[in-house]
């Protein structure tokens, strides 16, 4: 992954921007040491790695503004960081950057049960925010699977989904208001406890971007009551064909569910040998998960089963108890964990239309035999967003490179589809040069021309989400 | 000017020689009033690709709003937005279509709980105002790829580029629905209850005050998921409340959608979108009829003849827009809440960008 040389005119102003950093800021939250922002030359995409000019750690909206201010006049391109745990890159540093991290803006600034909203610094977790409000009966409802660690101001800039969208929507249908910095240091509100936009929707726009039309500081928050109840049921198919057609009954028949989760045999094989949970082998499983009270529980999943049984599923069980549900889901959620035992592993991320997915599958496993590389699936049915995990070996020379070729055929595989690049990873730089499979010239130029209006001069994250040849004018102007 | 074709809209705006006026059904006429030729969509009409097992539709943007609920109920599914219908209230003929529904990124009731027309818009296909067509999002619910534009033309009013295509996510049509109804209770009263309820887990979907002053709260599902929890919900708030079911309960909400009580009312009508606790407080500075929906989070305001609200309100968190006024009055108060500087100045800077000569509805937006 080619990523811009290092501007040695920025390079040279190292010393005067670290002078200007240190005016205001504390010491704890400049960190110019090498080997502490060695920390920093990556996210969880660590096969690419760079070490940035600097690292800084604001505390307030107004360190973040100031910061800013200050890399603006110097033009030093600044890289903002969430937790790091983003899969595409998207907080990998160049040499010529500083990354900004919002790690220590880490408050919560009010809950409000009655209007239903929390509003909280962006360097917070997914599952705190969560936690904040558990014991009042509310969550926060995106939930990806990086929710331990990850922070919301990185949900906001890759618009990140989860497990539970198919119902609760992904990040952009959760987020209310934000406080935002632009890289010249003026302070935005978008937005707020009020829904939709009194002009355009900023916000929406923000939402997603990955981090290149400002820096998120504060973020209000839509919180909602917890359902009273919810059950999975775990049901085992001969093909892949029948299972993608038991989904689409499913959905027809008019029940929604919370979650349908996809598994393929690699997958469910990898996962029953690391967490016992119990999985049948058959070539495809499915676990939906309803809510409610008990009774509407039975009589969603009563619905359920009775479509599930014209499919002839080689296994169709209704979890009994909390302790099987947990099981259940464990074996899914284990997935990565398992595959991660086995081998080294790629995770993709593209969407495809759920009416696709048969054929879809058919094609990587044809695909899998020609790249020789295996791939397991698992994959959020109900909307589409596959995860297909190619297994390849990290020792083994041009492993890694053909891993990464297969992973590109996969991704124009889904855009062939009828779908998309990445669902909700974002694009990061492991999806950037691909994006002219999904985009005409005119549609990119559309997008850069938003990116032109937020920062001009294109120094927040200019290396990612578009090809670097097509953003190169404008990164260079 | 009414294009047949994408191909023939881009050729129209690209050769514009003066400002046009972006126009569906012509139901929806709201903003400064724009003066310029006529640029209607409803040539551009035909659902490409409708797919009731994804829950996904693809229609072309000048197709009749009618025409898509009617394909959609057959199979069981719907909108889940609930898009207001405005011919009532402003008085308009016509027919809607879904580009001028996407414009306004019109909701209605089921918005506090099923989102925004923006939070079920997956994809657009629109012509800017140099007659470039633009493609963004596409016919999946979950895609982060690249800039999330249909966000942005949700609600732009046709002043960013003229919208050529639209794509869906759907929802299933309940098989059931119940609404509880209260006696005529206060504003503070009724975001009170309307809070408490949207605070079960009993999943309301709908939580209005009606111009009469009775609360209502809808509740929509499997018949016996409708029943109990009705009853659940009843037991929670506490307090005597009516019961309406099937059509007496769609009539009420399609009377709240598309604020019927106002509708043979003369005088103006604003829209102010605020945070629910505030809205008490707010309504008592308008000091004039109004109807409340989205847990207290909308308000509907009925007032004399170009007054202009905005100046007994205050400063509040929220805005307020004029939706129904003369000619004369929205030529005379910003029909848009005006935004601060800075967001002002993004809002402008777009505009420049995807509509560099300013013929799309110039000024509508203020």
């Amino acid at each position: 992954m080619e990523m811009p040389a290092p501007n040695p005119a920025i390079l040279a102003k190292r010393d005067r921007v670290l002078a200007r950093l240190e005016e205001f800021l504390p010491t704890e939250a400049l960190i110019s040491d090498e080997a502490e922002r060695r920390a920093y030359e990556c996210d969880a995409l660590t096969a690419y790695r760079c070490v940035p000019m600097a690292v800084v750690l604001p505390s307030t909206t107004e360190e973040v503004a100031r910061i800013l201010r200050i890399c603006h006049d110097e033009r030093v391109p600044v890289v903002p960081r969430g937790s790091g745990t983003s899969l595409a890159g998207g907080a990998l540093p160049t040499e010529d950057s500083i990354i900004l991290g919002v790690a220590r803006l880490r408050d919560v600034l009010e809950v409000d049960y009655a209007d239903r909203i929390i509003r909280v610094q962006t360097g917070m977790t997914n599952l705190a925010v969560t936690g904040e409000v558990e014991s009042d009966g509310f969550f926060y409802a995106p939930d990806p699977s990086s929710q331990l660690a990850c922070a919301i101001a990185g949900n906001i800039a890759m618009n990140s989904g989860g497990a539970h969208c198919l119902k609760y929507g992904v990040t952009t249908n959760n987020l209310l208001g934000v406080t935002m910095v632009q890289m010249d240091g003026t302070v935005v509100e978008l937005g707020g406890a009020h829904l939709d936009a009194a002009g355009y929707d900023l916000l929406g726009l923000i939402c997603g971007s990955e981090g290149q039309l400002g820096v998120v500081t504060e973020a209000t928050l839509r919180i909602l009551p917890k359902p009273e109840g919810a059950r999975p049921v775990l049901m085992g198919f001969d093909s892949s064909e029948v299972a993608g057609a038991c989904v689409s009954d499913i959905i027809k028949a008019g029940v929604l569910p919370v979650a349908i989760e996809f598994m393929d045999r690699p997958c469910i094989r990898a996962c029953e040998d690391f967490a016992k949970a119990g999985y049948p082998d058959c070539e495809a499983l499915l676990i939906v998960e309803v809510e409610g009270s008990e009774a509407e529980i039975d009589e969603q999943l009563g619905l359920i089963t009775q479509i599930a049984r014209r499919h002839n599923p080689v296994e169709l069980r209704e979890s009994q108890s909390e302790e099987e549900s947990k099981k259940i889901w464990l074996g899914r959620k284990s997935a990565f964990g398992a595959m991660g035992q086995i081998n080294d592993y790629m995770c993709l991320d593209g969407t495809i239309p759920v009416s696709s997915l048969p054929f879809v599958l058919r094609r990587i496993g044809e695909m899998s035999k020609e790249f020789g590389l295996d791939v397991a699936n698992v994959f959020h049915a109900g909307d589409g967003n596959m995860h297909p995990l190619i297994l390849f070996d990290a020792n083994k020379p041009g492993d890694l490179e053909r891993c990464e070729a297969f992973g590109a055929e996969i991704l124009k595989l889904c855009v062939e589809a009828g779908g998309c690049l990445t669902g909700e990873h974002g694009v990061g730089i492991e999806k950037r040069d691909l994006m002219a499979v999904q985009f005409a010239p005119e549609d990119l130029e559309a997008q850069m021309r938003v990116k032109d209006v937020f920062d001009p001069q294109w120094l927040l994250n200019p290396a990612k989400v578009f090809p670097l040849d097509v953003s190169a004018a404008r990164r260079a102007a | 000017m009414r294009p047949l074709s994408e191909e023939e809209l881009s050729e129209m705006v690209r050769s514009a020689q003066g400002p046009m006026v972006v126009r569906g059904g012509g139901t929806r006429a709201v903003g400064r009033p724009v003066a310029g030729e006529v640029l209607e969509t409803r040539g551009l009409s035909g659902i490409t690709l409708y797919e009731p097992g994804a829950l996904t539709l693809v229609v072309q943007a000048g197709t009749p709003l009618a025409e898509v609920e009617a394909v959609l109920a057959k199979e069981g599914q719907r909108l889940p937005f609930e898009p207001m219908d405005m011919r009532a209230l402003l008085g308009r003929e016509g027919a809607p279509t879904v580009g001028g529904m996407v414009a306004a990124n019109a909701s209605g009731p089921r918005r506090v709980q099923a989102g925004a027309c923006r939070d079920s818009l997956i994809g657009v296909r629109f012509v800017d105002g140099s007659g470039v067509i633009v493609k963004n999002g596409g016919r999946v619910m979950k895609n982060v790829t690249g800039y999330d534009l249909v966000k942005l033309m949700a609600g732009s009013w046709g002043t960013l580029g003229v919208l050529s295509e639209c794509s869906f996510k759907l929802l299933p049509v309940p098989a059931a629905e119940a609404t509880l109804v209260s006696a005529e209770v206060s504003p503070a009263e009724a975001v009170r209850l309307m809070s408490q309820a949207l605070g079960t887990p009993f999943e309301v979907n709908g939580a209005a005050r009606g111009a009469d002053g009775r609360v209502a709260l809808r509740i929509e599902g499997f018949a016996e998921q409708v029943s109990y929890r009705g009853a659940a919900l009843r037991a929670a708030l506490g307090g005597d409340w009516e019961v309406l079911e099937r059509d007496a309960s769609a009539d009420l909400w399609r009377d709240i959608r598309d604020v019927r009580g106002f509708a043979d009312q003369p005088g103006d009508v604003w829209r102010l979108s605020v945070r629910p606790s505030e809205a008490p407080d707010l309504v008592a500075r308008a000091e004039c009829p109004v109807v409340m929906d989205w847990g207290g989070g909308l308000i509907w305001a009925l007032v004399a003849e170009g007054r202009d609200l905005r100046a007994s309100l205050g400063a509040f968190k929220g805005y307020a827009t004029l939706i129904r006024g003369s000619e004369a009055t929205r030529a005379a108060l910003p029909v848009f809440q005006p935004e601060a500087a800075p967001v002002a100045a993004l809002a402008q800077g777009l505009r420049a960008r995807f509509d560099p000569r300013g013929v799309l509805n110039p000024g509508l937006m203020g």
